[in-house]
């Protein structure tokens, strides 16, 4: 919340991301704005397939290749040596050095995530090796510095535990570590804690709150759960196939949501749920994939507003203070 | 990890009197009498029956098969018939062609196999994978026979850079008489590289589509280091089996290409003691190969301990 630089950490503008495939080119995200400041967590939120993961991944330099690629629009992440770098059009090995040293990123899947032949330890330290130059000696030092930083116990003979010896738990700690170990300017976490059980879901929220109060980093928060998004975000922009349809600080959107999509997920929330006659509102499910979307708005299939207008030209970004929305009607059912 | 390690040496002795029981059996299965057979067709029926007596055949089965067995036990495979010498000696003559031979070959294949296949992984799809894969599949259907004599021909009759077969004088240095082997090992090698180039390529495709190589790269770690340290690593696992295998296959007897190039080697001792009905050292060299066999197995599974943690504990 303590947006003390005038400009964004992350500024993503209109990213557009194609695939080509057997069938053809899709494009799985085609109109992301969204900003990250320094210090806040921005949550991402959306179904399944709605290009989250894609838009996280463009942001590394990850996505897979040959097949994915950036094809519009720019990701301005601000240096650390200050100036601004286009992560769309730096070259790779640009995006590599960036990689683990200032932006960091952790992963759904705990178990998988960590490489299994060689200890925790080795694996903290070879980001800092890399991004920092350290010696074994010293780089093993840090792992164990930084196991202590995610409160793994005993974390002196921990440090030489190969994954497998940890539960789903330890090993998001341990991922978490891995990806702090460099101190970096902005965490994008996709989905950490979908896999785990709910107590320990609480501890890792907890954890990544606190070191990005200590570590003052900005952090991309990708989920589905808006549970967790009440918990975290500073802001957040909800994602709808492959654009963002809304973005606004967190108590505004969940107060007022201006997007028909957005109130069509809150009202999903249980707590909200009182309110249909069978307990619970279902958002209509999609008729065909998402990428056969061709124009007009991504949501008209599945919108209880839609008029005709909404199915034609591309739907432009409106802004207000503090929060812009993607929808020709909004004003007229807000 | 010790307690594992016991208990498949204890299943290895098992494994071993199963090999021993069949091996004893089946020979005796074979029509004909060894007794007859050494003697030849001027025998009369008393020379037989004393030369039964003198091996001890005249005894009843179970009997003899329980001598065999506790001389076996104690390192006695028997005289060979024909050769006029005990068994093991035999054998030990034709150890090191054939294990230099299969030394060589695993080397030569599994340094052709693996950089092929983990290339071939890497550029998955591009120039570099279908080069590969086309010449795997020649290597794997090539007859190795003739490969050994296009060789032959080339290397040896027409450069004259190699002898053209044989294994040299036993008196001869020991370099000198591993120069005999270049050859039929390169044929080994190339043809047994294919099986292994196509094991590393699945395994390194398996591997690189792993979430911890996607957390190696999202460090930043380089794209080489993510291929060599992170994927390949992880990929040894199955690599090092069909390695192992090769060379426990190879042991048996590369026999095609131990006649092609003339190599006093094991399998080229077997085929002409089978010939010849020479059963002790059928029996011998079938126990003995199936031990080295069951050694190799041993040998992959305390490699496995060293690559992968998981087994160790």
């Amino acid at each position: 919340m303590t947006a003390t630089h005038p400009e964004p950490l992350l500024a993503i503008n209109n990213l557009e991301v194609s695939f080509r495939t057997e069938e053809g080119t899709v494009t799985p995200v085609r109109g992301v704005t969204l900003s990250v400041n320094a210090g806040e967590t921005l949550a991402l939120v959306g179904e399944s397939g709605s290009g989250k993961s894609v838009t996280s991944l463009a942001v590394m330099g990850l996505l897979p290749r040959p097949a994915g690629r950036i094809s519009g629009g720019s990701i301005l992440f601000r240096r650390r040596a200050g100036g601004a770098i286009d992560l769309a059009q730096a070259s790779a090995s640009e995006v590599r050095r960036l990689r683990g040293a200032e932006i960091a990123m952790i992963f759904q899947e705990p178990m998988t995530s960590l490489n299994p032949v060689l200890t925790v330890g080795e694996q903290i330290a070879e980001s800092v090796r890399l991004h920092r130059g350290l010696g074994q000696g010293d780089a093993m030092r840090r792992a164990r510095e930084m196991l202590d930083l995610v409160e793994i116990p005993d974390a002196g003979r921990r440090v030489h535990d190969y994954p497998h010896q940890m539960s789903g738990g330890m090993r998001q700690r341990v991922m978490i570590a891995l990806a702090m170990a460099c101190d970096p300017a902005l965490l994008i976490a996709d989905e950490p804690t979908t896999a785990l059980d709910v107590t320990i879901q609480a501890q890792i929220l907890a954890l990544i709150e606190r070191l990005r109060r200590e570590m003052g980093m900005g952090v991309l928060f990708i989920t589905h759960n808006l549970g967790v998004v009440a918990e975290v975000a500073d802001r957040v922009a909800v994602m709808y196939a492959g654009e963002v349809v809304e973005s606004a600080p967190v108590r505004p959107l969940f107060h007022a949501p201006r997007h028909p999509y957005t109130r069509a997920l809150l009202d999903c929330l249980p707590a909200r749920a009182a309110r249909g006659a069978d307990g619970r509102r279902v958002v209509r499910s999609i008729p065909g994939t998402v990428s056969r979307v061709a124009e007009g708005c991504g949501f008209a299939p599945r919108c209880e507003f839609v008029r005709d207008s909404c199915r034609v030209g591309a739907i432009p970004l409106e802004s207000e203070p503090d929060r812009v929305v993607r929808c020709l009607r909004w004003r007229e059912i807000a | 990890m010790w307690l594992t390690l016991g208990r498949r040496i204890g299943g290895l002795i098992i494994v071993m009197l199963l090999v021993a029981t069949m091996v004893f059996f089946l020979t005796r299965l074979a029509p004909g009498d060894p007794a007859a057979l050494m003697l030849g067709d001027q025998a009369t029926p008393e020379d037989v029956a004393r030369l039964r007596a003198v091996y001890g055949l005249d005894k009843p089965l179970l009997v003899q098969f329980g001598l065999w067995l506790k001389e076996v036990a104690s390192g006695n495979l028997g005289q060979s018939i024909f050769l006029q010498r005990p068994v093991t000696q035999a054998l030990a003559e034709r150890a090191e062609p054939t294990f230099f031979l299969t030394l060589f070959s695993v080397s030569i294949a599994a340094l052709i196999g693996i950089p092929a296949g983990v290339a071939s992984a890497v550029w998955r799809g591009r120039a570099v994978d279908q080069i590969v894969s086309g010449l795997a599949m020649l290597a794997a259907n090539v007859p190795s026979f003739w490969l050994g004599l296009i060789l032959i021909q080339l290397f040896a009759v027409r450069l004259g850079w190699f002898p053209v077969a044989g294994y040299g004088d036993p008196g001869a240095p020991l370099a000198d008489r591993l120069g005999h082997l270049i050859l039929p090992a390169s044929v080994l090698g190339l043809v047994n590289s294919a099986l292994i180039t196509r094991f590393t390529r699945a395994s390194m495709l398996d591997v690189l589509n792993e979430d911890y190589v996607r957390t190696a790269r999202s460090k930043g770690v380089s794209e080489a280091r993510v291929v060599l340290r992170h994927a390949f690593g992880n990929a040894l696992i199955p690599i090092i089996t069909v390695v192992g295998l090769t060379a426990a296959l190879l042991v048996g007897g590369a026999i095609v290409t131990e006649t092609v190039f003339g190599l006093p080697g094991v399998g080229n001792l077997v085929v002409s003691a089978v010939l010849r009905r020479d059963y002790p050292v059928i029996q011998g060299a079938l126990i003995v190969v199936a031990a080295v066999y069951v050694l190799i197995n041993l040998a992959i599974d305390v490699i496995y301990t060293l690559v992968d943690p998981r087994v160790r504990t």
